[in-house]
Parts: C-alpha cells; sequence; structure tokens
C-alpha cells in the first residue's frame, strides 16, 4: 500500500472513531443532567450551568479528532 | 470550488509583517465594535433606546453568567472587561465571517485564487492569542489576588514528593488549556468554513440556509464557552481560602 491510500485510510479511521467516545460522554451527561433536574427542579439553573461547561469539555475531544483529520487530509 | 487551506492566505505585506485575509477581517471587525462603542458612549441615555438596550441585554447575561460562577458581584465587575472583551470580539468575529464577502471576493495571484476576506477564527493564531490571552490573564489575576508566592505554591509545592508531582501536574494542564482552548475555537470555525464552501458549491440556492444558521449558532455556543471556560478557571486560580476577605 502506498502513502496515499494510507493517508486517505487514515483520515477516515481518525474522523470516524474519533467522534465515538465524545457522543457517548455527551449523551451521557445530559441524561444525567436531565435527571438531576428532574429530581430537584429549583437547581436547574446551576446543572445546566455546570452540564453545559461539561459538555463543551467533552466536545472539545472530538474537534481534536478533526483537527487532526483536516490536518492530514489538507496538508502534504 | 476554492482551494481550502488551513494556513491564512497572504494578501500583502507591509515591510516583512504578512498581512493575510484573516488580519484584514479581524481588523474589520476591531473597527466595527470600536465604532459602535464610541457611538453608544457618546449617546448614553438615563432611558436606553433600542440600541443600548440590546447591549445592557448581553452586559446583564454576563454578569449573571459570572455570578452564578464567581459568587459575588464585585468580582463579576472586577473581570467583567476581560470577560466582555473575549465573548464580544470571539461572537463579533464568526458572526462577521458569515456575511456574503467572506470567502466569495477572491484576488488572483500567479499560482492560485485566493479569497480576499476570511473568518478570523479559522485562523490557529488568532485562537492561539486568545487563548494565551486568557490563561495569562487568569494566572495573572490569581497572582494579583493571592500574593505571587502563593500563586507559584500551587505549582512549586515542596512539602511531600506528591504535593511536588501534583504541582508538575497543575503546570501542564495549564499548558493543556492554552492548546485546548485554542483547537476548540480553530476546529469549531475551520469545519464550519469547510462546510460551508462545499454547501455553496454544491447547491449556492436555498439549501444553505439551515448551515447559516447552524453556523450562526456554533460561533454564538463557542463564544460563550470560550468566556464562560475563561470564569470558571478565574474562580479556580482567584479562590481565596480566608474567611472574611473583602
Amino acid at each position: 500500500m502506498d502513502a496515499e491510500i494510507m493517508n486517505l485510510l487514515a483520515i477516515a479511521i481518525t474522523i470516524t472513531i474519533g467522534t465515538v467516545g465524545p457522543a457517548i460522554a455527551i449523551g451521557t451527561i445530559g441524561s444525567n443532567a436531565v435527571k438531576g433536574i428532574s429530581r430537584n427542579p429549583e437547581a436547574a439553573s446551576k446543572i445546566q450551568t455546570s452540564m453545559i461547561l461539561a459538555i463543551a469539555f467533552a466536545e472539545a475531544l472530538g474537534i481534536y479528532a478533526l483537527v487532526v483529520a483536516l490536518i492530514l487530509k489538507f496538508v502534504e | 470550488m476554492l482551494e481550502i487551506v488551513i494556513k491564512a492566505e497572504e494578501i500583502f505585506k507591509i515591510g516583512s509583517y504578512v498581512v493575510t485575509n484573516s488580519i484584514i477581517l479581524s481588523f474589520l471587525v476591531f473597527l466595527v465594535l470600536s465604532v459602535t462603542a464610541v457611538i453608544l458612549k457618546n449617546k448614553i441615555k438615563l432611558i436606553p433606546g433600542t440600541f443600548q438596550s440590546i447591549f445592557e441585554l448581553i452586559i446583564e447575561f454576563l454578569l449573571g453568567l459570572m455570578d452564578s460562577i464567581l459568587g459575588d458581584r464585585k468580582k463579576s465587575e472586577k473581570y467583567l472587561p476581560l470577560i466582555a472583551t473575549i465573548f464580544l470580539f470571539i461572537l463579533a468575529s464568526n458572526w462577521l465571517g458569515l456575511l456574503p464577502g467572506v470567502g466569495s471576493f477572491v484576488m488572483h495571484t500567479e499560482h492560485t485564487t485566493i479569497p480576499v476576506l476570511r473568518s478570523p477564527a479559522s485562523d490557529l493564531n488568532f485562537t492561539l492569542m486568545l487563548a494565551i490571552l486568557a490563561v495569562f490573564a487568569t494566572n495573572f489575576f490569581g497572582i494579583v489576588v493571592l500574593g505571587f508566592f502563593k500563586h507559584i505554591g500551587k505549582f512549586l509545592n515542596f512539602s511531600n514528593p506528591i504535593n511536588f508531582f501534583v504541582g508538575i501536574l497543575e503546570f501542564l494542564s495549564e499548558i493543556s488549556r492554552i492548546i485546548s482552548f485554542s483547537f476548540r475555537l480553530f476546529g469549531n470555525v475551520f469545519a464550519g468554513e469547510v462546510l460551508l464552501t462545499i454547501i455553496f458549491f454544491l447547491t449556492p440556492y436555498v439549501v444553505p440556509i439551515p448551515f447559516l444558521f447552524l453556523e450562526l449558532f456554533f460561533g454564538a455556543i463557542q463564544a460563550l464557552i470560550f468566556a464562560m471556560l475563561t470564569v470558571v478557571f478565574l474562580a479556580s486560580h482567584t479562590a481565596s481560602h480566608e474567611a472574611n476577605d473583602h
């Protein structure tokens, strides 16, 4: 296999596997936040702020995978 | 279709300083924000009109956000200039980067055609600058509030070997914050630009509308997240452990 084929494969695999982890993480964070709000509706705004913060951290990891894939594609 | 490059393309040079297309648009963003600020200051009224009310809304929203994280209105007002600058600058550059001229006005050089304007945050230099500014500012405010030796004492802790190791890890986590701040904003905006370039190339009419809404939404969210994360790290650095502090 020459380098170009490996490059294309690497791009595809990076972005495919790289978004699985953050997807699961964001789903878990969201569902636990909703459960927390349903148990204690008065704390809704605090839970919401923490949820948004945690989702930002989790999403950043997916963005790292995207940036690696973009660099592989657009920089020789 | 226009070439998609990660590095911002050079338009002209002033001496040996390269002016790229993202620098041109970020300068325009700076002009827009400055002119808005001067107009608001000259026409400030006790009972605000519509224009002033929008900005009062934004400031109140930011102050409320900072209150919920910092816990004290005085602290929020003290750190509001930094946070509001970060938020408004990123918001304005993301939204102005969606205007119709960006990416479509091109100039032809010998080898390629390059767009004259490009979303500022799609240039890694811009996001890296903001990330370094945010991390250095939080550490600086930590030094101002806690005193130099107490702040450094978090990173160089010689009391026992475990604490020393934890201090090194804290220092590494500061560095990783710079990287994560810059790549989060860069990845979101650059991916949005690539998406819009491809969609506008495939179907220029009607279909891009939901994608433009997506980019509006994500641009605002990324500005908010950058500002909010800066507040959180500011809170953790300036948390003083004495019971009575004014």
